[in-house]
């Protein structure tokens, strides 16, 4: 009943646009906010219980959770002994920026390489489809290379599979996104789809 | 001699140093060697200040029209805008509005505190004045009362309302069929077919099952039916006694999930097989939740991945590390530009709205099974509204376009 009569408010209020009606709407994404807040803590509590288990039982590849746990530990004590204060302390910001953003830059990096390995095994020619795959990959990845006045025409021809195949499919993708989440909406709304409930 | 040639000096002298005090030339005078245009007077004061409220909004908002003598349109160089709550009272700056535009739009703030508040159904008066080339001002033109006023109905969505009314008609209609037992053919989905082959895979391995519900957030909707196909895998898990892996990007998203997790183990008779341990939180730091999982893929190495929800740049880190270490993959996302990675990474691949049509399938329960076919013929109106559109934008047919026009 309560998802019934708040999905209901939601539907609703996208129809009215009177002030009291935003307001509401406004309020409700705010509590969304709090609850995320407060459920911080319970991801951390998780991540806690579950390394702390390994490293109690000595799970195999226990010494990984000592470094997760040493990394949290670090980071809050960090962030809260008080003299440090607040977040822009110095050594808050160079664990920060000097540690993990170059971590997850690494992490990002990597993508480069997953693609170059991806593309290998999508562009082979096994078969008429593969091939025209492969076709319209080469011109798409060739188009910034000068080649003189051949250039152009390659220019045209992957502006052409951009904007013409490719868009065609993606906007097919999209109509049929748009309209699988309305039924997904209708489902959670009468109470058909109830597994993300926990019920079958 | 000499003494006539200073005299002429000193007089010389005395004109220069006493130029530049004499009385200025009488303007009149003058007039007729400037150019024509700084001779122009004041340009005439703006008529008909009209003003009328926004439509389709929660009020604060009014347009502005006031008219302009054409001859005078290339001497004006813009209009200055002023709103007050009295004819004859103070009024306040707006802004001004550019040669030749006659029109003003007034977004007021919808907050009392702010010094730019629009009360709703308050008499507003606007005073507009021109201003010429050279600077000089007309007469200033008022206008008013004129209100705003916020609206109950949105009429610009109406097509909108008529379509999810529609689709709504439709997904009631199917779903009632299917009630009564009539038989609805849905197409078979390949990703769907495979996940028992691929948890019946892991079993036979002894290996576990990796489940990411991507970095979406617990209001995501992929997410939501990733949630979704995570009770029937769990079931399905549970009821082969298989290990399975859910690490979690987003802490609601870990609560919800281990929440399914254990009524699906509960609901397949092994309530004692279910741990909290199975669905953890990671972080939510994107690459650091990809370098957690990756860990957890080359260490454990599960038999079989499924990758449903929602999904970004992470998307091919992952599936191409698990690729790596030899399991099988059933991914699914709405996320367009992560479906390519997906396609080619891993063996089975939900495209967009397959993820959300999963649960129906791995279920087979005729309530769900009804809201596909819905989808289906919601899909076939649409084709037939894009062939009219394509028609009607073709032979002009304007009155076709305006019935389907969406105004936001």
């Amino acid at each position: 009943m309560i998802v019934f009569l708040v999905s209901l408010f939601m539907v609703v209020q996208y129809y009215v646009p009177l002030d009291s009606w935003a307001w509401m709407y406004q309020y409700l994404i705010d509590w969304t906010i709090i609850i995320g807040v407060f459920a911080l803590l319970l991801g951390i509590w998780s991540l806690w219980r579950v390394n702390f288990n390994k490293i109690k039982q000595r799970a195999e590849n226990w010494e990984y959770a000592v470094i997760t746990l040493a990394g949290l530990l670090i980071m809050m004590i960090v962030g809260f002994v008080p003299g440090w204060g607040n977040l822009n302390n110095y050594v808050y910001e160079h664990f920060f920026y000097y540690i993990l953003v170059p971590i997850q830059a690494t992490m990002f990096s990597l993508l480069a390489f997953f693609i170059s390995s991806a593309a290998f095994r999508a562009f082979r020619a096994r078969s008429l489809l593969a091939t025209l795959l492969l076709f319209a990959g080469l011109v798409i990845m060739i188009r910034f290379v000068p080649m003189g006045q051949v250039s152009s025409y390659i220019s045209d021809l992957s502006g052409w599979i951009l904007r013409v195949p490719n868009l065609a499919a993606k906007r097919a993708i999209i109509i049929g996104i748009g309209l699988g989440a309305i039924a997904t909406a209708f489902k959670i709304m009468f109470g058909i789809e109830r597994a993300y409930l926990g019920r079958d | 001699m000499e003494t006539k040639w200073r005299l002429a000096a000193i007089v010389i002298a005395l004109v220069m140093i006493l130029a530049p005090a004499l009385p200025a030339q009488d303007e009149g005078e003058m007039a007729d060697s400037m150019p024509a245009e700084i001779q122009m007077e004041p340009p005439p004061a703006p008529e008909l200040v009209l003003g009328e409220d926004v439509p389709n909004d929660g009020g604060h908002k009014l347009k502005l029209t006031w008219g302009y003598p054409a001859e005078w349109s290339d001497s004006v160089a813009r209009f200055l805008i002023f709103r007050g709550d009295a004819p004859d009272g103070e009024f306040k700056s707006l802004g001004e509005a550019a040669r030749g535009v006659t029109t003003y739009l007034d977004i007021g703030s919808k907050i009392k505190d702010n010094s730019d508040y629009m009360a709703n159904d308050h008499d507003f008066y606007y005073k507009v004045i021109a201003v010429a080339n050279n600077g000089t001002e007309s007469e200033p033109a008022i206008g008013g009362p004129f209100q705003t006023s916020g609206q109950w109905f949105h009429w610009g969505k109406v097509p909108v309302l008529v379509g999810v009314v529609l689709f709504g008609f439709f997904t009631v209609l199917f779903i009632n069929a299917a009630r009564k037992g009539k038989e609805l053919f849905v197409r078979p989905l390949a990703g769907i077919e495979a996940v028992d082959e691929a948890i019946g895979r892991a079993t036979e391995m002894g290996k576990p099952i990796l489940y990411v519900l991507g970095i979406g957030t617990a209001a995501d909707i992929a997410t939501i039916a990733s949630f979704t196909i995570l009770g029937r895998v769990a079931k399905k898990v549970a009821e082969y006694q298989t290990d399975l892996i859910v690490p979690c990007y987003e802490p609601i998203v870990m609560s919800v999930a281990q929440d399914v997790v254990k009524s699906a183990y509960m609901e397949a008779g092994r309530p004692d097989q279910y741990s909290d341990d199975q669905v953890f939180f990671v972080t939510n730091a994107q690459f650091a939740y990809v370098a957690g999982v990756n860990g957890i893929m080359v260490r454990d190495l599960p038999a079989t991945n499924f990758y449903l929800g929602y999904f970004a740049a992470e998307s091919l880190i992952l599936a191409e590390t698990g690729n790596s270490i030899g399991a099988i993959q059933i991914a699914g996302t709405d996320q367009i530009t992560q479906i390519p990675f997906f396609v080619v990474a891993c063996d089975y691949t939900l495209i967009g709205e397959e993820l959300y049509a999963a649960s129906a399938y791995l279920g087979r329960d005729p309530l769900l099974l009804g809201s596909l076919k819905a989808e289906d013929w919601g899909k076939g109106i649409l084709m037939v509204l894009m062939a009219v559109g394509v028609l009607a934008t073709a032979f002009g047919w304007n009155a076709i376009r305006e019935l389907v026009r969406v105004i936001l």
